[in-house]
């Protein structure tokens, strides 16, 4: 007698509400016991108070608000093995022949595709369940083995077993007084340091046994055991069969099976050896159609047709008298079969393939790997009321709001409940059909039943709509959407917007959401999904809304910010321009702001005091710009500095982290909304484009450069001279040629600066470059410098380029040259161009840093996968503890003082703002 | 005042309080400082985390998401005569793994006031730095006639380690068995005992006397003294935390390794925990990212609460999950399942994943609340039962 396999799920699913039992007498899966039983009553009792209260048609019994009640829960799930009788009685048909059809098509009787296994055809009805497709869950079957298998899964356990246990008595390898002792001590390593550890400890357990080559209990000489892998056991050059090896976990007594972490009451160590096969059920297995009316069975089929077709053949021969070799050779057949049923890629063994040459996926390789069933299929979940197109900016939305194309929202539905008090307004939707805009698509009855409207049947549905029903309506403006882009490495990376339909066919998106997302409108695409009950609405609004992500939880400072165009904008604006009042006027109410209260009345008003008409009055603020100068806001009024990324953009500045803790989310949002917008209107008044003119420079300033340069050449030349003749001095763990390098490289460095700084002093502070550069919005000087004046050196890996031909970098250099051209050093600006040299050593390095971000994705992306799975069940407990799943207190407090960092300020909880307030 | 303070010892973290006790002017009078109290307490209430918070997947997103703009490369610090340290992601990498040998062992040695100036800085380097006997030679040869090898010795490189050659051959007879070592001033002669040693022994052996250790502190391979402001310290690659700290002349308080492993051994887990939290910082902060350190902590916190250092790998913390499928979900499953099957574990379904699967409510966040609401109509039906 054997047993079977792990028990996969299917078997959760059955123990789930009870504890697991393992001897249950019908293992057959049963169909679930049906809501409406528990239903019944509350139904009744609800169609009764119906009656008496409600004044709506009588006719629907079922209130569709039940049925979104859950009813039951599953609780915990029990592993096991499956003991051989266990096998035989939960399976529902005897399988025999490898045959899968007959003539007709129609499955065998105890063939492979029996229909008590199930059914997977239109039409047919189970033979176990009477259910028809799709009802039927698929019941197993068993086969007999005509000789005992080993379960390749088991090897190591059944090789530590043999290995020190004795070979007549069954008894572990340890004197009696001392078993108590590893049984206490395993128990104990379990509770202190938890289960993997008891597993580590049993493993060492075990090999402190096997050395041990006396029986205590009867004094039989032990054997050396060796596995011959995959799945031979040799004692002293004489081969254990499964029958011998069988026998001697048999012999084992239940008290033993602790030592080896074997808990008796599900497993014994013989189970391992298998005598009878579960046959999946055909659910599990299904055979496809082709076009040709051919069918193509499955892998597993496959492979079951191979063991059933061996195991027949060895049955025969057995009952024959067949000589023992070729018996033998069956019986390894039959184990390799079986062995590549379970697992596919076992090392030492070819893998089972299909005639065209392509190996089977068998059950291992169904669980296994990202693509496998776990990770695929159970922990990857795929989802309805979705969209996905390309996007594109409009700084004209809010910045909690999201386009969405027309064609889109007429595809996406949100179910409303028919009410008395709504019916006249759903009618509206229902009189527009699914094909012009505002209209529906669907309505669904009070049973669950989903009604397609069209044309022909609108008139009939409108009729038929009652309270209770639900109309699924096309998406509307101000409904709420979950908006995603890929990778969600974030909270931030899936937010609840505002729809807003707009024609056209992307999404439409503010560009200061951009950050959180890690968007840009180089051909990204986005995920839109619609939530489609009210709980998971309300979960959208409260938890996810734009307005609550505003404070990064990564360090407590806003990622939602100013970006681009509106950060040159309002540099632009509070630094450099004066409107006349009218003008003023028209640009503030361009963005939507219609009190002018705040603005002088005076005939020129300055940038700064626009800036101010969309702060409110009672704000005050000191801080820094990028340049490090004063910015203070008083009461509303920017008083000194100017704007720039240091108080508008994400992830810097105070600015809006002040806002956000004085006047709350919600009007933190509108400020911003406003200032964004004043800035892009800002510049589409006052221009902001890059003329190449922007990098000339004057003739003295290029005179300048030019001397620069020439110094630094001069000088590496002057170093290698001295490195040649042997007079450098190392630095103090540096060889000499280190240390040549080294003071090479910081040489061309400074005078790489010192062009920079040229190019600084004789540009125009008011250039668009210029411009950009200083408020942040995009580019910095090193760029201008770049463009301008010189490159300078290509680094790899921290070194000048030493790559290329032998002892040279390229051939039109002679050996051994160390001079600055030679190794990387471009002198030129891109302005003037590069030389071929120049140029090859940019693409070098340029490709560098492609191969350096190609690797980093995944391995980043691994380490994150593991952190996530290491602490995604850590929480905070009522008492503000914080414990893993198992209630294992990790931190007696998040962080050492339980500060949430989005409610923080950059971390930190501002104290001297408190003191200075208390008066 | 003190008893103002010692009231909100409970009510208020220690860094906060000791915040506000550095900040308030000394002259607070007593009612404006427990009004600064109270108002501290109100916003830290405010700012404190919610329970069923899933504040383990934001420290983890903090981490992971950020990890796409670190760099790959160790960087060498240009034209600086530094060390060069495994920087970046590798190094978050190695420590989050909880390797036990890291890649680039390092070690900061401040040094005692007496000792800082300058003054024979390079001799104490070098006393630090393990020297094994080749160091000391300044030639080494074999005599095949007479089966015999002799060593030059470098008298420099002696007194730096304090060495003369009586010791240095009594060091060697203690490594050597089988040899007569005969001592003559600045060279040593070694003779095999047994006649017939072939050539080979005697070439095998020259190779290994060369490699004996002679003096210095083991497991250190470079030294490199630096002035920063205005003392020197001793950097070192390689460590030896345990050793070190022996050494008079070091400044125990200031003394810097980024061995984790060593650190959990030498001074216990809580101090590794903090080393964790420092060498991680260390790396963000030089990568010009902004994580909270609170994320770091947890991360460190998890690694660290079984009182081993424990990587995030599937045989770290993950291998300690209670749940079955929670384990399976990470990597390698069959293996999780196999053993389950075995010791017939039960998955209490307590955690995420595994509630995902089975599709049902996961107990964080909004889902830990279990609070029904009874609907009207049932209030009624039920009413009318009674």
């Amino acid at each position: 007698m054997a047993e079977k396999k792990k028990k996969q799920k299917k078997e959760g699913t059955e123990e789930t509400s009870e504890a697991p039992e393992q001897e249950s007498s019908d293992n057959v899966v049963a169909p679930p016991v049906s809501p409406e039983e528990m239903l019944g009553e509350d139904l009744a009792a609800e169609g009764e108070k119906k009656e008496e209260t409600s004044e709506a048609p009588k006719k629907s019994k079922i209130d569709v608000s039940d049925q979104i009640y859950a009813y039951k829960r599953v609780d915990t799930i029990g592993f096991g093995m499956f003991s051989p009788k266990l096998v035989k009685k939960m399976a529902s048909a005897k399988i025999v022949t490898p045959e899968l059809y007959d003539k007709e098509g129609y499955p065998v009787d105890g063939g492979l595709m029996d229909i008590r296994l199930g059914v997977i055809d239109p039409g047919l009805k189970c033979k176990t369940c009477g259910s028809k497709l799709k009802e039927c869950p698929g019941h197993f079957g068993y086969i007999e083995l005509a000789r005992p298998i080993i379960h390749i899964k088991y090897i190591p356990l059944i090789y530590s077993i043999l290995k020190s246990t004795c070979r007549e008595c069954g008894r572990v390898l340890v004197p009696k007084n001392k078993i108590g002792k590893f049984v206490s001590l395993l128990a104990q390593t379990a509770e202190e340091e938890g289960e993997s550890a008891k597993r580590k400890k049993i493993s060492s357990v075990v090999s402190e046994m096997k050395s041990i080559n006396k029986c205590p209990w009867c004094r039989a000489r032990q054997q050396k055991i060796i596995l011959e892998k995959p799945t031979t056991f040799m004692e002293n050059d004489r081969r254990l069969t499964p029958i011998d090896i069988r026998t001697r976990l048999e012999k084992i007594p239940d008290d033993d099976c602790a030592l080896f972490g074997i808990n008796s009451k599900i497993a014994r160590p013989e189970w391992a050896v298998l005598t009878v096969l579960a046959i999946p059920p055909v659910t599990m297995r299904p055979s496809i159609t082709l076009e040709s009316g051919e069918r193509s069975e499955d892998d597993l089929t496959h492979k079951l047709g191979d063991i059933v077709r061996i195991n027949q053949r060895l049955f025969e021969n057995i009952n024959a008298g067949a000589p023992e070799i070729i018996i033998e050779d069956l019986w390894d057949l039959l184990q390799y079969h079986v062995t590549t049923f379970f697992d596919n890629n076992v090392a030492q063994l070819p893998p089972a393939r299909h005639r065209s040459g392509q190996p089977l996926k068998t059950i291992t390789e169904r669980i296994k790997s990202k693509e496998g069933r776990i990770r695929y299929n159970l922990a990857g979940k795929r989802t309805n009321f979705s969209a996905r197109t390309v996007i594109s900016p409009d700084p004209r939305l809010e910045i909690d709001e999201v386009g969405v194309p027309e064609t889109v929202a007429m595809k996406l539905t949100v179910p409303e409940l028919v009410t008395p008090w709504n019916m006249a307004y759903l009618r509206r939707y229902l009189e527009k059909g699914p094909a012009s805009y505002p209209g529906a698509n669907y309505i669904v009855r009070p049973d669950g039943k989903k009604k397609k409207i069209t044309d022909e049947t609108k008139e009939q549905i409108i009729e038929e709509i009652q309270p209770g029903y639900s109309v699924e309506r096309h998406l509307l403006d101000g409904d709420v959407a979950i908006f995603n882009r890929q990778p969600s490495l974030h909270r931030m990376s899936m937010m609840c917007h505002r729809v807003k339909v707009l024609p056209f066919n992307t999404f439409r998106l503010s560009p200061a959401v951009c950050a959180p997302y890690n968007a840009d409108f180089d051909g990204d695409e986005m995920n839109l999904h619609i939530p489609q009950t009210e709980e998971a609405r309300a979960e959208a609004e409260i938890l996810m809304e734009v307005e609550t992500q505003l404070i990064s939880p990564r360090y407590g400072l806003s990622i939602i910010g100013c970006v681009q165009d509106s950060i040159s904008g309002n540099y632009v604006l509070t630094k450099l321009l004066n409107f006349t009042r009218d003008d003023a006027i028209s640009l503030l109410f361009d963005c939507g702001i219609t009190d002018f209260s705040s603005l002088p009345r005076k005939a020129s008003v300055s940038g700064k005091e626009i800036f101010s008409a969309t702060l409110p009055n009672d704000f005050s603020f000191e801080g820094t710009t990028l340049s490090g100068e004063k910015v203070i806001i008083k009461e509303g009024k920017l008083i000194e500095g100017y704007m720039d990324k240091n108080n508008l953009g994400e992830g810097s500045g105070l600015l809006l982290r002040n806002m956000h803790k004085r006047y709350g989310a919600r009007e933190t949002i509108r400020i911003l909304g406003n200032i964004f917008k004043l800035g892009t209107k800002v510049l589409q008044r006052f221009g902001l484009s890059v003329p190449i003119s922007d990098t000339d420079l004057p003739e003295d300033a290029r005179m300048r450069i030019r001397e620069i340069l020439d110094k630094a050449d001069k000088d590496a030349a002057d170093l290698v001279v001295q490195y040649r003749e042997g007079h450098l001095e190392a630095f103090p763990g540096r060889s000499v040629a280190e240390t040549l390098e080294l003071r090479i490289l910081e040489l061309l460095n400074k005078a790489r600066n010192e062009t920079g700084k040229v190019v600084v002093e004789h540009c125009d502070k008011n250039t668009s470059t210029l411009i950009m550069a200083l408020s942040g919005a995009r580019g910095n000087l090193l760029n201008l410098a770049q463009m301008a004046a010189c490159v300078g050196q290509q680094a790899m890996r921290g070194k000048r380029i030493e790559k290329g031909y032998t002892d040279t970098t390229l051939s039109v250099f002679k050996k051994n040259d160390l001079s600055p051209e030679a190794r990387g050093f471009i002198r030129a600006g891109f302005k003037s161009g590069l030389t071929p040299a120049e140029f090859f050593f940019m693409g070098m390095t340029g490709r560098d840093s492609l191969m350096d971000t190609a690797l980093r994705t995944p391995k980043s992306g691994y380490l994150y996968r593991r952190l996530a799975n290491a602490m995604q069940d850590l929480k905070v407990e009522y008492d503000y503890t914080v414990r893993d799943s198992g209630r294992n207190i990790i931190q007696f407090m998040f962080g050492e003082d339980g500060v949430d960092v989005s409610r923080s300020e950059n971390g930190r909880i501002n104290i001297q703002r408190i003191i200075d307030s208390v008066k | 005042m003190e008893n103002l303070y010692k009231e909100y010892d409970d009510l208020l973290p220690k860094s906060i309080l000791d915040e506000i006790k550095e900040k308030v002017p000394s002259s607070i009078s007593q009612t404006r400082l427990k009004k600064i109290l109270e108002a501290s307490h109100k916003e830290w209430n405010e700012s404190r985390v919610d329970p069923g918070e899933c504040v383990g997947l934001v420290s983890a997103e903090s981490i992971g998401e950020p990890g796409t703009q670190m760099t790959l490369n160790t960087f060498h610090f240009a034209g600086v005569a530094e060390m060069n340290v495994t920087m970046g992601l590798p190094r978050i990498i190695e420590i989050l793994d909880g390797r036990s040998h890291i890649s680039t062992p390092m070690m900061e040695i401040y040094l005692k006031k007496s000792h800082s100036k300058g003054t024979d800085i390079r001799k104490i380097a070098q006393s630090v730095k393990e020297s094994r006997l080749k160091d000391i030679l300044s030639g080494i040869s074999i005599n095949v006639a007479e089966n015999t090898i002799s060593l030059e010795l470098n008298n420099e490189g002696m007194k730096e380690l304090d060495l003369i050659p009586s010791k240095v051959a009594a060091i060697l007879g203690k490594s050597i068995k089988g040899w007569n070592i005969k001592n003559e001033r600045e060279s040593i002669t070694l003779k095999a005992r047994s006649k017939d040693e072939s050539i080979n022994e005697i070439y095998k052996m020259k190779e290994k006397i060369k490699e004996i250790y002679v003096g210095g502190v083991k497991g250190i391979n470079q030294v490199l003294p630096v002035k920063r402001d205005d003392e020197f310290v001793i950097l070192t690659f390689g460590t030896n935390l345990k050793e070190i700290l022996k050494l008079d002349f070091v400044d125990h308080s200031r003394l810097r390794t980024n061995d984790i492993h060593e650190i959990r051994n030498v001074l216990g887990i809580e101090a590794a925990r903090q080393a964790i939290i420092n060498e991680v910082y260390k790396v963000i902060e030089n990568q010009g990212l902004n994580v909270d350190i609170r994320h770091i902590m947890l991360v460190a916190d998890t690694m660290c609460t079984t009182g081993n250092i424990k990587g995030i790998t599937r045989y770290g913390v993950v291998s300690d999950k209670s749940s079955v499928l929670a384990r399976a979900s990470f990597e390698t499953p069959v293996k999780h399942i196999i053993s389950a099957s075995l010791s017939g574990e039960i998955d209490p379904l307590k955690s995420v994943v595994e509630n995902v699967m089975i599709n049902q409510q996961v107990p964080i966040g909004t889902g830990v609340i279990k609070l029904m609401m009874q609907s009207k109509k049932e209030l009624k039906s039920s009413d009318k039962k009674d």
